[in-house]
């Protein structure tokens, strides 16, 4: 009997509602502008719809934001994450370009790793300015964003590289098992993630240092090691989603490929509930997080409002999702809860 | 004479050099220090390098072609010595070209177009500030947020390119100031260093710069010492604001037209100027001619690669990473060996 309310009240302090909230709003909004919107259908074995775009859509951002959920909780922040993505799709475009049987899978494989081994340098490298040399992150990061677009059109010779390779697609475009590779990818990467970093320490490690570095480091917690490891993560994270970009397209442009993505994943880690001050993060709201910015993406052109005016939509959550978020008007819900109880709902809604 | 013969070696060498090491600029005049001399040498080497490199026109040039970074930057630093950042300040210059255009070409009076557009600029940034220091949203997500909303804004405008046709603007833009020796400048340069000079004035015989200042050391202790934390934190928001519509006018006078992709990552432009201008980001140190200065170095190495010709234009995005780096790191090595 006494059980129910307790869950419910739990359910009502759970750090994730209202953030699901959001975005189920956001599905129902589709749902009344256009009421097929979530209908899936199948074809050729492939599964198709708004929602298995949504998410095919979304899979670069949830990877990058997966890498910058870790970063932020130690109490950094990458935004070389853009820049990282668009080198790793040049190298994979420039190397498959320049190989003999450019259609292989083997060359896939091998252009797949290189892109990849030049992310986790490019992610070493952050990790040094910022653990070593002991750099504020947002300008350790700078310099590779700045750079880092010069260093992939460095790598494309300035030109967009188109390949031709049937595996390197898949990536982007392919399917196994009715599903998209992309979302596949993305979600294994979010369960090896969670896995990883929820069934052993390294997750409680990475939110001590978040928390205060010094203070963990005296307890014997190696916070420049944490904190190398997590831009390493994030590199090799938004080389993955570079990747992912490069086979959607087929093609590696060094200017616009992952352009701003550092900011959609920013947002998204932040929407997740996961605090820019460093500390406790979520995996799971970060998933939400990037899922709400991508069906964002979607409702604009789905509800008829042109498809540009979505930096003034994304502008409105940040403000709403910020302030949600600062103590002061928490504080202020939290008093005028107590002191009505009987309209907190209303309040709070 | 007397200092030579109080020291134990007694020859002339180490006196000189401990003479030298004694003597050292104020440290806070040492990054602008090294930022000029930084500027000098690309400067130099340019001229070495490349025929009429170091002429007085090259050199007034960068003033025109970067008038609007110098703006931007001079707003910056303010924000940056509070111990913030501004990242909205691109798309601040976008919407200040987009409502300048758009305004003229509704056949309001150019006047009241700029008023317009320095009006706009100001209060975002009054509302980035307040959002800031109100709610205490870091400064990064709140002008994530002013980011978005201008570069929305400007798509609620128009799609397209909007050119300016105003009589005035144009006059405005032609119009070139005789200085002595024959060479002539823009008006929108002399507005640049008349920022520059005003901005310079503001922080050191101001109350409000000196508030500045004091936040960026420490803002709790600025706070218990009664200085005036909130207006001032928000005010400095209100200048970046201010500043970036200002360059978006500039801006606007350069292009002769008002465009959403406008100034697409202008504020890293503008961060990188002030951080090369020897700014600490964490606040509290730096100044005003460190950021000009921080411009014309940005501005040299675009000059040096569009004179080389061979060199591809990305070298100026890995040059400018460079630098920064360079520069943040000597950063971090003199503020570690002063804690």
């Amino acid at each position: 009997m006494a059980e129910t309310p307790a869950r419910l009240a739990l359910l009502r302090r759970h750090p994730l509602l209202w953030p699901v909230v959001a975005l189920v709003a956001l599905l129902a909004i589709n749902v009344v502008a256009n009421p097929g919107f979530l209908s899936l259908r199948m074809q050729d074995g492939h599964l198709y719809g708004n929602l298995v775009d949504i998410a095919r859509n979304g899979a670069p951002v949830l990877l990058v934001a997966l890498g910058m959920t870790l970063v932020i909780a130690t109490r950094g922040i990458d935004l070389s994450v853009g820049a990282v993505a668009a080198i790793s799709g040049a190298v994979a475009c420039v190397y498959i370009a320049g190989a003999p049987d450019g259609g292989s899978v083997g060359t896939a494989i091998v252009a797949c790793s290189l892109a990849l081994a030049t992310c986790v340098a490019l992610g070493l490298w952050n990790g040094f300015l910022v653990s070593v040399l002991g750099i504020q992150p947002i300008i350790a990061t700078l310099v590779l964003m700045t750079a880092g677009r010069g260093l992939a059109m460095l790598v494309t010779d300035g030109q967009i590289t188109t390949v031709n390779n049937s595996t390197f697609a898949g990536l982007g475009v392919g399917f196994v098992a009715t599903l998209p590779i992309a979302i596949l990818v993305a979600l294994g990467v979010f369960a090896l993630t969670a896995l990883v970093v929820r069934r052993t320490a390294l997750g409680m490690l990475i939110e001590a240092v978040g928390i205060n570095p010094e203070a963990s480091r005296l307890a014997g917690v190696r916070a420049r090691t944490i904190i190398w490891t997590v831009y390493v993560f994030a590199a090799l994270c938004a080389g993955l989603a570079g990747l992912m970009i490069a086979g959607n397209t087929s093609a590696a442009d060094a200017n616009n490929a992952g352009l701003w993505i550092e900011l959609d994943a920013i947002l998204a880690v932040v929407i997740g509930g996961t605090s820019l001050a460093g500390g406790r993060f979520s995996l799971a709201g970060t998933l939400v997080g990037a899922l709400f910015i991508q069906t964002l993406a979607t409702t604009i052109p789905n509800l008829g409002i042109p498809a540009q005016t979505n930096y003034l939509f994304k502008a409105v959550v940040v403000i709403l999702v910020c302030l949600l978020q600062s103590p002061r008007v928490r504080h202020a819900l939290r008093v005028r809860r107590r002191t009505l109880p009987m309209t907190a709902k209303a309040g709070v809604a | 004479m007397s200092a030579a013969t109080t020291t134990p070696s007694g020859t002339t060498g180490p006196t000189t050099w401990e003479r030298l090491r004694g003597w050292s600029p104020p440290s806070q005049y040492l990054p602008v220090i090294a930022t000029a001399v930084v500027f000098v040498s690309l400067f130099g080497a340019g001229g070495v390098r490349y025929e009429g490199f170091a002429t007085p026109e090259v050199a007034l040039n960068l003033l025109v072609d970067n008038a609007f970074l110098i703006v931007l930057a001079v707003g910056m630093t303010f924000v940056i010595l509070t111990g913030g950042i501004d990242l909205s300040v691109g798309s601040v210059v976008a919407l200040s070209t987009m409502i300048a255009a758009r305004t003229l070409e509704a056949g309001w009076a150019p006047g009241l177009a700029v008023a317009a557009v320095l009006l706009t600029g100001t209060v975002l940034g009054l509302l980035m500030g307040l959002v800031i220091h109100y709610f205490d949203i870091q400064p990064f997500i709140a002008t994530l947020a002013g980011m978005f909303l201008a570069r929305g804004l400007c798509y609620l405008i128009g799609v397209e390119s909007i050119p300016i046709r105003d009589e005035t603007f144009f006059s405005v833009a032609a119009a070139s100031v005789p200085l002595p020796g024959g060479y002539s400048t823009t008006p929108t340069a002399l507005v640049a260093l008349g920022t520059v000079v005003v901005a310079a004035w503001v922080l050191h015989r101001t109350r409000f710069g000196r508030t500045v200042y004091a936040i960026g050391g420490s803002q709790s202790s600025a706070l218990l010492m009664g200085l005036r934390v909130a207006s001032t934190k928000v005010g400095v928001y209100a200048i970046s604001g201010f500043c970036a519509s200002l360059a978006g006018l500039l801006f606007s006078l350069y292009m002769l037209s008002g465009y959403s992709l406008h100034a697409v990552g202008m504020e890293l432009d503008a961060i990188a100027a002030v951080v090369i201008g020897g700014t600490l980001l964490t606040g509290g140190r730096g100044l005003v001619v460190g950021s000009l200065l921080g411009v014309l170095v940005l501005g040299t190495i675009q000059t040096f690669i569009s004179f080389d010709g061979t060199l591809s234009s990305w070298w100026t995005k890995i040059t400018i990473g460079v630098l920064l780096l360079l520069f943040v790191v000597v950063q971090r090595l003199i503020t570690r060996r002063q804690p």
